[in-house]
């Protein structure tokens, strides 16, 4: 082993399979309570609807599936773990105190259509929200319909398209700079606009004379990242918003490094007019290996009338209900309300720091990537020395020579016990290492973290063969990513099986 | 604040380090005059205690366990196995990002291979991916993904679609110039199939219909599937209920699966998060939205799994991306992956089953005392009751029983006078179903509260 790698060290871990691999007829792992009504004959009621078998469904044990799952999961790296630097994912600390609230029974077990007279704890906890996320953004109105960043994207630009609509004209493109992340155009595209990229500038921002030459009246909106996907503030938000209105455009914020800004200043203060938040990122709630998420939009006044159907609402005898009676609405972007259990989560974390911890929240964000920034300055090339807010984008331009990219960089950090980095986004960045520890991290973690990079980057000089062949500490090695898409594999079946299972 | 884990000192140091004085001068990139001056209008920390607290009064305020729930209609109150919560609740699962880098992250990308292969087996598709935000989402980007496959830029919806996934289909129809055409029900309660064909022409990309659909009738999906493929469109099914494919025949003959996962142990939670699946043919795979799971190896045979097919994604494609979604709703799949895994092959079949008894109970003991509509066709969990009063009303007095009837339905289907939709499942007692039955009999009957103790 390594002296080096001071985090990390090897043990022992358990082997599994696929669960279909253990299964085996008449195992159970669930006894149903006894039938209080009248038996039924399946092909009597259902007719030739009726189903056969179910084919290849597991049969296990109770104590296999806890087994099961348990041994797969400790083939994974968590925040539980430490330091989690995927930069824009904002992997910071999921409390566990949100798990607790959002599973209690009158919150986990509510029907979204069971009265609203019998619902009002969950329309407060909504109306709570609301308010709390609005006073943040600095915006006049709010929906929590959207279930992830990319959902509120959607809704955001939307609701540009309602609002313009209704003065006339929807316009045809949407503005986005080359810096943004592909849910951007993407979102674009399926509001039915064309995505026109704006390119950035020398210091990684929107470059203002490309901006005021390609603003015209056939713009609806400029999609903007404040931070940006390199870390950088845009400084002339205020000029960006500016020229976009001028031409009668909007101004949409992608809200994801919000924990950049939380407390400091306020999105609606600098001129944008909608924009998302994840809670998933800034407010804590937990990624999940994937989801869910829950992706509000704040707006100004202005683009009210057109929320999603339903708006949580103060009704005449001061009750809460749901409206949804609201001719000018972009109508639905999802069945019910959001990702409640969500919403719950993040009005937990928002309680549990306040105002204070809020501020100390990004205040930490901010200095410990700040911090990571110094110590690694020279270790890895910086590509702009504009000052870094809460992430840091470093390339491997040091490191081509030895022909080591930053996704070699990556894999070789799992073996001094990190999960990685960003690995090549944004895309204006060649060979991008991006950075951002959050502010759950203490100085030691850190500490660790910087001595691995560093330690990296002495191997990429002495060593090459050892980082470009990591990671050597984990079950298994590099996957043959082409072989996985030339000839997919996307589920198991009883036969063809060739591979070892182990 | 407790989440923070740094000393005062600590951050002193560090400030030392990079060589500045404060904080503040970090934020100095923000201009000055934007700059919140003041403190933001939110309480100050709390304790956990009193957060506790604080949750525990709202959760008092929303009815739950404590009350009979004959609601459906789309989240359906189905037991979950204690298991669940065990598992999902492990830091290495519910702490991790997505899977993007594989040799850390096994644990989860087996979880999500083992997801897909078990909607496959439930639902008769050869692929599926790894989840959407929901059910109706699902639906919707799977009439956008037949647009792609067949070329063909419109689409037929039946009536008898849940009305919010419609709702949501409509409003991202309407920005991608896709019309929509709305097509009735039966008697019994079925999709017309002769408006049906009608209403398909040369542009239908697909036909959109729900079975079990929105009124619980299950849809003759081979004979609309014929019609839909005869004039060259694709069949979309909507999988509401997902508890349902233990029973009922799987829509094999269709060309695309939008599912909700709910049911497979997702906590009821006011709505959300859920979990939607869409699964298809193989050969439309290119063409699928959302992440993939596929097997490979590493350079020593080894098995592995990674997250493939990616230049269908936003990352890679952008503007050109198969769907904008990016994070997508993995640990609700994880939660149906342990459910379907706890009931498996003769569990699921033995729980439908005890739904179907619960349904057809309620359906003798209701017929009693109201009508019940859209007799004639099979039924999986959900019928529609029709009455001489105002659901709301019969609904408002049984609510004093500790009962929540059926979902009025005037809001979205006026065309059925005083109807509303009631769900049964394994959770739904004997008592509470003669006691709602006899609650909708005209004659004004003694009203009793009914005992929920051992329902979840
Ligand atoms: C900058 C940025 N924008 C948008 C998104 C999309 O958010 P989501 O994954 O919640 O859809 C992400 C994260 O993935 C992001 O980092």
């Amino acid at each position: 082993m390594n002296r080096k790698i001071k985090k990390a060290t090897t043990h022992v871990i358990q082997n599994e399979g696929l669960i279909f691999e253990k299964s085996s007829p008449g195992k159970k792992g669930y006894k149903l309570p006894e039938l209080d009504v009248p038996e039924v004959n399946p092909s009597q009621v259902l007719g030739n609807a009726a189903r056969a078998d179910l084919g290849n469904m597991p049969e296990v044990s109770e104590i296999e599936i806890i087994r099961h799952f348990t041994r797969i999961s400790t083939w994974n790296y968590g925040v539980d773990t430490g330091l989690y630097p995927l930069g824009s994912c904002t992997m910071k600390y999921n409390p566990r105190i949100n798990e607790i609230v959002a599973r209690l029974d009158g919150l986990a077990n509510a029907h979204p259509y069971q009265p609203e007279k019998v619902s009002q704890g969950a329309l407060l906890i909504l109306q709570a929200l609301r308010k709390a996320l609005m006073e943040i953004c600095g915006m006049e109105a709010i929906t929590l319909q959207p279930a992830a960043g990319a959902h509120g994207e959607l809704t955001g630009i939307l609701l540009v398209r309602a609002y313009l609509q209704s003065q006339g004209n929807p316009r045809k493109k949407i503005l986005i700079p080359d810096s943004a992340h592909g849910t951007n155009p993407a979102t674009a595209a399926i509001a039915g606009y064309e995505v026109e990229n704006l390119k950035s500038n020398a210091h990684g921002m929107v470059d203002i004379p490309s901006l005021e030459a390609q603003m015209n009246e056939d713009v609806a909106a400029l999609m903007v990242t404040n931070p940006n996907t390199v870390g950088l503030f845009e400084q002339e938000i205020h000029k960006v918003a500016e020229i976009v209105h001028r031409k009668g455009g909007l101004v949409y914020m992608d809200g994801a490094n919000m924990n950049a800004l939380v407390g400091k200043v306020r999105p609606g203060d600098f001129g944008i007019d909608v924009m998302h938040l994840n809670l998933h990122k800034t407010f804590s709630t937990p990624h999940g290996g994937g989801g869910p998420g829950s992706g509000p939009v704040a707006c100004k006044k202005i683009m009210e009338p057109f929320l999603p159907i339903p708006v949580v609402v103060t009704k005449k005898d001061g009750t809460l209900g749901f409206d949804y009676d609201r001719p000018q609405s972009i109508g639905r972007v999802r069945a019910f309300y959001g990702n409640f259990g969500m919403h719950v989560r993040a009005l937990a974390y928002i309680m549990a720091n306040g105002r204070d911890g809020l501020v100390q929240t990004t205040e930490d964000a901010v200095l410990n990537a700040n911090y990571i920034r110094k110590k690694l300055d020279g270790v890895y090339e910086l590509p702009y020395s504009t000052p870094s807010m809460h992430e840091v984008v470093f390339s491997d331009h040091k490191q081509t020579a030895k022909g080591i990219k930053t996704g070699d960089i990556a894999k070789r950090l799992i073996d001094y016990g990190f999960h990685p980095y960003t690995v090549s986004f944004p895309m204006i960045v060649h060979g991008a290492l991006m950075i951002e520890p959050t502010e759950s991290e203490s100085l030691e973690e850190m500490d660790l973290f910087i001595d691995a990079m560093k330690n990296i980057a002495e191997e990429c000089e002495n060593t090459p063969e050892v980082v470009l062949s990591a990671p050597h500490t984990t079950r298994i090695g590099r996957l043959d990513e082409t072989r996985a898409a030339r000839q997919p594999i996307l589920r198991w079946k009883p036969q063809a099986q060739s591979a070892k299972g182990d | 604040m407790r989440y923070l884990p740094k000393s005062p000192t600590d951050r002193e140091l560090m400030l030392r380090e990079i060589g500045i004085r404060s904080v503040d001068e970090l934020f100095a990139p923000i201009p000055a005059e934007y700059r919140l001056k003041r403190e933001l209008d939110i309480a100050p920390s709390m304790a956990e205690a009193d957060i506790l607290d604080w949750f525990r009064q709202r959760a008092a305020d929303t009815a739950a366990s404590g009350y009979a729930n004959f609601l459906g209609a789309g989240a359906y109150h189905h037991y979950r196995p204690v298991v669940i919560d065990t598992l999902i609740s492990r830091g290495e699962f519910f702490t991790a990002y997505t899977p993007y880098q594989p040799e850390i992250s096994q644990g989860t990308l087996q979880a999500i291979f083992e997801f897909q292969t078990m909607i496959c087996e439930l639902t008769g598709m050869e692929v599926a991916n790894a989840s959407m935000y929901d059910g109706s989402t699902a639906a919707t980007e799977a009439v956008l993904m037949a647009a792609r496959v067949t070329g063909r830029r419109s689409a037929v919806v039946a009536r008898s679609v849940h009305p919010e996934y419609r709702e949501v289909l409509a409003s991202y129809a309407k920005n991608q110039g896709i019309p929509l055409a709305e097509v009735p029900f039966l008697e019994n309660g079925r999709v017309n199939a002769a408006a049906l064909e009608k209403a398909i022409t040369d542009g239908t990309a697909c036909v959109l219909i729900q079975s079990p659909n929105f009124f619980g009738t299950i849809e003759d999906v081979a004979a609309v599937a014929e019609i839909a493929h005869r004039k060259g469109a694709l069949l979309v099914v909507a999988i509401a209920e997902a508890v349902s494919l233990g029973i009922v025949k799987p829509p094999t003959e269709a060309d695309i699966v939008a599912m909700e996962a709910q049911s497979f142990g997702v906590p009821l939670s006011f709505g959300g998060p859920y979990a939607g699946v869409i699964a298809t043919k193989e050969k439309f795979v290119r063409q699928m939205p959302g992440r993939l799971v596929g097997q490979t190896v590493d350079k020593q045979g080894r098995r592995g799994f990674v997250l493939t097919l990616s230049t269908r994604e936003q990352h890679i494609r952008r503007e050109k991306a198969t769907s904008n979604i990016c994070t997508n709703q993995a640990l609700i799949a994880l939660m149906a992956t342990v459910f379907m895994t706890v009931y498996g092959r003769e569990g699921l079949k033995e729980l439908a089953t005890q739904n179907l008894a619960k349904t057809a109970y309620a359906v003798e003991q209701f017929g009693k005392t109201a009508k019940v509509l859209f007799q004639g066709a099979p039924r999986f969990n959900e019928f529609v009751v029709q009455t001489s009063k105002d659901p709301k009303t019969l609904n408002g007095r049984m609510l004093k029983q500790k009962i929540i009837g059926g979902l009025p339905l005037k809001k979205f289907y006026p065309e059925l006078g005083n109807a509303s939709l009631w769900c049964c499942t394994e959770l739904t007692r004997r008592v509470a179903i003669e006691a709602a039955a006899t609650a909708l009999s005209p004659q004004k009957a003694k009203p009793q509260v009914v005992s929920t103790e051992v329902a979840q």
